[in-house]
């Protein structure tokens, strides 16, 4: 069991706790690519410092009970995210690492785009984007009759930004004095058709947050300590505010010719390169 | 037919005639008291409670009641979260913004997630003269084909009350197309009792079936009635669920030799007629249906007596119907 780490003091080990763990989620998401060939390689590893801080340091759960009810919810909206999420879950001892190569598979628990109806640890059905937030309102409104001390985390992608029940949602959260949800904009600046900001102009979106009754904080996503800093401060402010941090991260990180590869929603990688993929991260971490 | 000049009142106005036993706001009085024996119902609407009724649970629970604003996606997910978290929801709006406007919402966060979220809905079908904006002519139609979804077309007050308590306690979602205000209580008079999934015979009848549901059933019980004048011998099967659809009440009553009419406040398309003829056909009983409904079409705007009238669903028009198919 992982219960809430409210400490607010950083250290080197905690840090190296951290990075592990961060390692293991990029070697779990390569091993789910693996086995397709291709798919959103690109933003697993752009996630994985924050789903390390999160599954690895800051959410409370339980590995034995993954619907145990004191437990921390972290929404996913946007679910073809999925096989980040399922590498932080498996690392988190909540699905065996051997269930990973059945990734997108036909009967798996671990389809392409992530599902509550289908696998242990998995919030809400993602994918279709523009939800997540607003589910994750009814779960904070739910948790508050409860009188739970549970947060809710809503894990969003920068494309989501576009969609107007993604505003209708934040104002909802502010409105209602959210104040135990926290959202996470994974701002990796890339849609399906090219660079977010070319396809919609959302920024400033720290100051749009603000604007709607929100505490936003904004950091490198690929900062382990900048990140576990940031949710610990967005955690133990005292307001009534709904809290985002806006994390700008990096498509591939972790693995350099995915990093500087033209950047693509969805990524092709040929054979010879998983090794090499995964090798870098073996000597990444220890460097 | 109304020849007399109505004012906008008659575009909104309560369904229910001068004269007629009404029971008010019979969706908010059984909500709190299914409230008052379950405490994991909750209410929210989208800036609409005081025109679904949902103010008299807003009013009596205020710390059970969600306001979300006029935002119906965000009211969908909200209630689908609340859900997730073990309460029960009941959401409020008009059946055309919780239909057209939030559909992905009550497909993915509550549909496919099997959580039990009941929309309870008003003006649905014409029940309304504001023109297309308002009225929900296709609602059925958007969501029949839903996977999961229960889906009630109530009569009158009488079984609005009976049927809250039952699709709360449905362990999935369900949409309820409400009557709000003062609205007619009709079914008492017919020793009937709602039960989810089950259509039921409210007179036999020798000569004309009519299968029925919503506000068209009471218009079928007049039409029936006037009927008997004429030596006309009207049957009415009232199927307010429309999903699940009760095929073997519909085969067995259909398989007598009777002239058949189905009877809703609803496109002619998607709605009773098609679930009807889809049981018939299915069954190896296809035979001719009469469908009176409304028609394939933006309706206009103006007064309900006179629409009601244009569209052929007043009592008048559905008798006039019957003695011209038999």
């Amino acid at each position: 069991m992982q219960t809430r780490n409210a400490s607010p003091r950083i250290d080197e080990e905690r840090l190296t706790r951290i990075r592990d763990f961060a390692r293991g989620v990029r070697t779990s998401s390569l091993i789910q690519a693996e086995v397709q060939g291709q798919g959103y390689i690109g933003q697993a590893l752009d996630l994985s410092d924050i789903m390390a801080v999160l599954y690895g340091d800051q959410l409370a759960y339980d590995p034995a009970d993954p619907a145990w009810e004191d437990r921390d919810r972290c929404l996913m909206s946007m679910g073809h995210y999925a096989l980040v999420l399922y590498a932080a879950l498996a690392e988190a001892g909540i699905l065996p690492k051997d269930e990973l190569k059945t990734y997108a598979g036909d009967d798996s628990r671990l389809p392409m785009s992530a599902m509550a109806s289908y696998t242990p640890g998995v919030e809400i059905s993602g994918g279709s984007l523009g939800h997540g937030l607003a589910v994750a309102n009814g779960v904070a409104l739910g948790l508050r009759r409860k009188s739970s001390e549970a947060f809710v985390y809503n894990l969003l992608s920068d494309g989501e930004l576009d969609e107007g029940s993604t505003w209708e949602a934040a104002a909802v959260a502010a409105h209602h004095r959210l104040d135990r949800l926290i959202a996470i904009v994974d701002f990796n600046n890339q849609q399906a058709d090219g660079k977010s900001q070319h396809m919609l102009g959302t920024e400033p979106v720290d100051a749009k947050f603000e604007a709607f009754g929100w505490t936003a904080r904004r950091v490198d996503g690929n900062d382990v300590e900048a990140v576990l800093n940031a949710l610990i401060e967005l955690r133990n402010e005292e307001s009534e505010r709904p809290r985002v941090l806006i994390a700008d991260t990096k498509l591939g990180k972790g693995v350099s010719f995915l990093e500087q590869r033209e950047k693509l929603h969805f990524m092709k990688v040929s054979d010879e390169e998983w090794d090499r993929a995964h090798d870098e991260l073996r000597e990444g971490h220890t460097a | 037919m109304n020849a007399q000049r109505l004012t906008s009142d008659a575009m909104s106005a309560s369904i229910a005639r001068e004269g007629q036993r009404t029971i008010s706001a019979p969706l908010g009085h059984a909500l709190v008291e299914l409230a008052e024996r379950n405490p994991d119902v909750v209410g929210l609407s989208a800036d609409l409670a005081k025109y679904t009724d949902l103010h008299v649970f807003r009013d009596a629970m205020p710390d059970r009641f969600y306001q979300i604003g006029m935002a119906e996606q965000a009211l969908i997910g909200a209630a689908a979260g609340l859900a997730q978290e073990g309460f029960v929801p009941f959401a409020s709006t008009y059946s055309v913004f919780a239909t057209r406007r939030a559909y992905d919402f009550l497909a993915l966060d509550v549909a496919e997630a099997g959580l039990n979220v009941n929309m309870v809905c008003a003006l649905p079908g014409l029940t309304t003269g504001y023109g297309p904006s308002h009225q929900a002519t296709e609602d059925l139609a958007i969501l029949r084909a839903m996977p999961d979804l229960t889906i009630v077309d109530p009569c009158d007050a009488v079984e609005i009350q009976q049927v809250v308590p039952q699709v709360a306690a449905v362990q999935g979602p369900t949409y309820t197309r409400i009557l709000r205000g003062r609205v007619p209580a009709v079914l008492d008079e017919y020793d009937y009792e709602f039960e989810l999934g089950r259509a039921k015979m409210l007179r036999d009848g020798a000569d004309v079936l009519l299968i029925s549901s919503g506000l068209m059933t009471e218009r079928a019980l007049e039409a029936a009635k006037e009927l008997e004048a004429d030596r006309v011998d009207v049957a009415v099967l009232h199927s307010s669920t429309l999903k699940p659809f009760d095929a073997e009440t519909v085969l067995r009553e259909v398989a007598r030799d009777r002239l058949v009419l189905t009877l809703e406040n609803h496109s002619v398309v998607g709605g009773l007629f098609d679930a009807t003829a889809h049981v018939l056909v299915e069954n190896g009983q296809a035979r001719k249906v009469h469908p009176v409904g409304l028609p394939d079409e933006f309706l206009d705007a103006g007064a309900l007596p006179t629409l009601n009238d244009r569209y052929g669903i007043s009592t008048d028009m559905v008798v006039r119907k019957i003695k011209s198919l038999l």
